[in-house]
């Protein structure tokens, strides 16, 4: 069950080329956490995840498994566990000796060999299939088997790239509530990269937001969530609305509005303030201290939330998700009044890196 | 009953000047390609079978009652064989770096690798005579230490060699090129060092095609005739090969002899062809 | 440890993991290479070495040989009487098995094939079956005076069945790829079939094309095996360039064979070079 170990890298750096791909990556995974590599494709998460599993080679940095340094160690010496995006499989084996591979490579004798295959089946529920080959399962099984073969030899440590990528989203979910109960039984350190923020969120312990090569920010979920430390965390992290302005008295300034939360910022300064949509509460009717008019441009209904778009007097657009017992009276055309409630502040060079702010 | 014979409007079918051409171009291309073919290919195959056992057995008899007739057949599968395998090996070691490593002079080596489709047969005869036969220096020095090229078997496996040399490389090279090389790293992760992920791996994914690579070797050099006649010496019982039988055969004025011998080559060859060809046209290995 | 101690041993081991790869890929390159030198390079050399030892002298002096220009003289006849058959009836059959659907279309497969797996003494031997004395369609022939055997139309005739299926197997797999699409669309348009064959298909399947007459050239120079049964090999009349060879290393003038077999390779080589390297670069210009 233990026996795994942390990962710690250290300064990591990887350049194909002229393209710098990770640029000065440092961080530690505890033994027997999840920790999860989030970012938009190209961020570099999966060449820091290669370069702990020993596929790739680092330009420079250092890299540490239960403290003893790995970095120019090979692939097989690694003994790391590896589960790809696209299974990898081995097509020409069955399932069964998929699983094995890893086992007999270590010359594991064939009792020692079937004990564990049938451990394994039965922890994936693939115990039918043994005879199968890749080809003849579906995605979700393909990626059990993966998991299983990748397992089999107790590695210290898990690294998936990945590894829901390459399924629809149900099957995905699946996984991933399955994932989390497998390692809450076996305790092995992993490392998952992905893409997928809600993966991300409800099953890493700690989450390394990395963005054009670099680590944007390193903290539990409700951290990042809750204090993102650069504009792009904000913005890439949860729904965000962004709103542009100057710093003025310790608040952001729009228009004729302002909003709270720019004290740590230099006066004067472009800036923009990041809010959730579920962070703009609905204020009655009547216009107060702190608050701000606008207008609703539109009404959506998601499920139990209600989604307003509204037009603030400056002409920049809000998005509001409010609970629709609360939108009695809200249509479109109609002025309401709105906090806006925990906005983050972050200087506006530095916002225009995640101007794709998503909702 | 009325109704339904009257349902379906029938229309006249005109012979217009369109469906003339339709018609031209569809049945006279295929009765074209129909005629040319069967003349040039099929009316002499059958001329060879029909000659060589019209009379039943008698004349495969009396040819292989030649002297040095089983020697010929022998030695001409033998080498045939032998080059398959070497070809196979040294073909599939040619696509790997061709495929997969990088260097200097890479382009090269492939344009090299497809020089014997443009080189002529005699000629390449002629080559091998000229450097590893009694004229010259390295000839000299190889009979000196023992090993004879010209006039011996090694001649006739080594001019098979440079004649097939792009067989088995050009089967296997997109093999390896649309290989997915995720599976050998997954192998890799799991503690498998370089040559067992070959084995296990990518030998598996290879063996269609080098299969039809030695196939096609195989087919191709049991007719093997231009560089064979020259480097060979045509020793009867020795080296001399089945294609040069054949040849010695009809030039003595015994055609239905060489027939018989002709033809269960060629009917090898042909079975070869054919399910190599149906090999190295079959789809691509299953997908994810 | 000390950072310094720490540092050399990390150096040693990426030092050591980088040896081993670079061990390997010596290893196979190296291998590679013998395997190439002793095949072909050498040999090359060889040749060369002997053509060119007294500088261009002997190559002008077999040059200036009446024998020798009349074998290239009838060497490029019949490759230009092979090269037009072959490619005109061979772009119809590729058309008809690409394009069309029919019963026995796997027959006129297999009979395309069929050339391929048939050693060229067979061809000469069938060649002797059906037009030599006793053959199947003599008769005929010389009711009207036409001598087939040991001339020119008997040559032409073993050189076009072998030389049949390049054109077709380069054409076809490329017509098939293509589809219809835009020969539908200039249907649509109004062109005839003619027309659409001149202006869109015929463009479209060039470099195929192109590479299946320099296959057929390739191998129509230097065919040796059937040419040398039908010829007679009369000197100066029924000799091809290949024959030459044949007879001048008989005569002990090796010179000249050498140059004569340089010729041949060098027309080949630069042929099918020249087509690729053209293919190539409309390929990297179209963006493929």
């Amino acid at each position: 069950m233990s026996g795994t170990g942390s990962i710690r890298v250290e300064g990591l750096y990887k350049r194909f080329g002229d393209f710098l791909a990770v640029n000065d990556v440092t961080f530690t995974a505890e033994e027997g956490s999840i920790t999860a590599l989030l970012g938009p494709s190209g961020s570099g998460k999966s060449t820091v995840l290669r370069m702990i599993a020993g596929l790739e080679e680092p330009t420079a940095g250092r890299i540490f498994m239960e403290g003893a340094e790995h970095t120019y160690k090979s692939v097989q010496e690694r003994r790391v566990g590896f589960v790809f995006q696209h299974y990898a499989l081995f097509r020409h084996m069955t399932v069964q000796d998929n699983i094995t591979f890893g086992l007999s490579v270590r010359k594991e004798s064939k009792e020692f060999q079937k004990e564990r295959l049938s451990e394994l089946l039965e922890l994936v529920q693939l115990g039918p299939f043994r005879d199968r080959y890749p080809d003849q399962l579906s995605g979700g099984q393909r990626q059990r088997v993966a998991l299983a073969r990748a397992l089999a030899p107790r590695p210290r440590v898990l690294l998936l790239d990945e590894p829901f990528g390459a399924l629809d989203a149900r099957v995905r979910q699946e996984l991933r509530r399955w994932l989390d109960e497998l390692h809450r039984e076996l305790g092995v350190t992993s490392l998952l990269v992905t893409h997928d923020q809600e993966e991300a969120m409800e099953l890493a312990n700690t989450v390394v937001v990395m963005h054009e090569g670099g680590v944007e920010q390193v903290g539990t979920p409700a951290e990042i969530y809750d204090h993102p430390s650069t504009a792009f965390v904000a913005g890439f992290v949860g729904a965000a609305n962004v709103l542009a302005g100057h710093v003025v008295g310790g608040s952001i300034q729009f228009g004729d509005d302002r909003v709270a939360g720019a004290g740590h910022l230099e006066e004067g300064v472009a800036a923009q303030a990041f809010v959730r949509p579920h962070d703009v509460k609905l204020a009655g009717w009547e216009p107060r201290e702190g608050s701000v008019v606008a207008v609703v441009d539109r009404v959506s209904r998601l499920g139990w939330l209600s989604q307003l778009t509204l037009r603030l007097p400056d002409g920049q657009q809000l998005l509001a998700q409010v609970p629709k017992d609360e939108t009695e009276g809200v249509v479109e055309g109609v002025k309401v009044v709105v906090d806006l409630r925990n906005a983050k502040a972050f200087p506006a060079e530095a916002a225009a890196r995640s101007a794709e702010a998503v909702v | 009953m009325a109704t339904a014979a009257q349902a379906i409007p029938r229309t006249k079918r005109t012979l217009t000047g369109a469906r003339v051409a339709t018609l031209f171009r569809r049945w006279g291309l295929r009765g074209t390609a129909a005629v040319y073919l069967v003349a040039m290919i099929a009316v002499p195959a059958i001329a060879v079978v029909s000659q060589g056992f019209g009379d039943g057995l008698t004349s495969l008899k009396s040819a292989m009652g030649t002297a040095g007739a089983w020697e010929a057949l022998r030695l001409t599968l033998a080498t045939s064989a032998a080059a398959a395998v070497i070809n196979a090996i040294f073909g599939t070691l040619l696509a790997y770096i061709l495929v997969r490593y990088r260097f200097r002079g890479r382009g090269m080596l492939s344009a090299i690798v497809d020089l014997p489709f443009a080189i002529p047969t005699l000629v390449t005869g002629v080559m091998l005579v000229a450097l590893y036969g009694p004229a010259s220096p390295v000839g000299r020095a190889l009979q000196g230490a023992g090993i004879n090229v010209v006039f011996a078997q090694l001649g006739i496996l080594l001019a098979l060699l440079v004649i097939t040399l792009p067989f088995t490389v050009r089967t296997v090279q997109p093999v390896l090129l649309e290989l997915d090389t995720a599976e050998e790293e997954a192998a890799q992760t799991l503690g498998a060092t370089h040559w067992r992920t070959f084995r296990s791996i990518v030998f598996p994914a290879l063996r269609p095609a080098i299969t039809a690579g030695a196939l096609l070797t195989f087919a191709r050099c049991l007719g093997e005739f231009g560089s064979v006649v020259i480097i060979s010496g045509n020793i009867t019982g020795r080296t001399l090969t089945a294609p040069v039988f054949i040849f010695q055969l009809t030039m003595s004025f015994k055609p239905q002899e060489a027939a018989a011998v002709a033809t269960v080559l060629f009917a090898l060859s042909f079975v070869l062809v054919l399910v190599t060809t149906r090999l190295t046209r079959l789809p691509a290995e299953v997908s994810e | 440890m000390s950072v310094a101690a720490t540092d050399t041993r990390l150096g040693q081991e990426r030092l050591h993991q980088h040896r081993r790869r670079r061990l390997l890929r010596t290893a196979l390159l190296g291998v590679s290479l013998a395997y190439l030198a002793v095949l072909l390079l050498a040999p090359l050399a060889g040749i060369l070495w002997v053509a060119f030892r007294h500088g261009f002298g002997d190559i002008a002096q077999t040059f200036s040989q009446p024998d020798v220009r009349h074998a290239f003289l009838l060497t490029a006849i019949i490759a230009v009487v092979t090269l037009a058959v072959t490619t005109f009836f061979g772009v119809i059959v590729a058309w008809v098995l690409a394009r069309q659907r029919f019963r026995g279309k796997s027959l006129l497969n297999a009979l395309v094939d069929l050339p391929l797996a048939v050693s060229p003494v067979t061809v000469g031997l069938i060649a002797v079956l059906l037009f030599g004395r006793g053959g199947w369609f003599e008769p005929w022939f010389s009711a009207q005076g036409i001598q087939v055997i040991f001339a020119l139309p008997s040559m032409i005739m073993v050189t076009t069945f072998i030389c049949i299926p390049f054109v077709i197997r380069e054409v076809a797999p490329v017509l098939e790829e293509l589809g219809t699409s835009e020969e539908d669309a200039a249907r649509t348009l109004g062109a005839s079939s003619i027309h659409s064959f001149r202006r869109v298909t015929l463009p479209n399947i060039r470099w195929g094309l192109f590479y299946g007459i320099a296959l057929t050239t390739a191998r129509a120079i230097g065919e040796i095996g059937a040419v040398l049964i039908v010829s007679g090999s009369v000197q100066g009349q029924t000799e091809t360039a290949t024959l030459y060879i044949f007879r001048a290393l008989e005569e002990r003038q090796t010179e000249s064979a050498y140059v004569v077999a340089l010729t041949l390779a060098a027309v080949s080589v630069v042929l099918l070079g020249t087509i690729e390297f053209f293919k190539r670069r409309s390929s990297r210009r179209d963006g493929s």
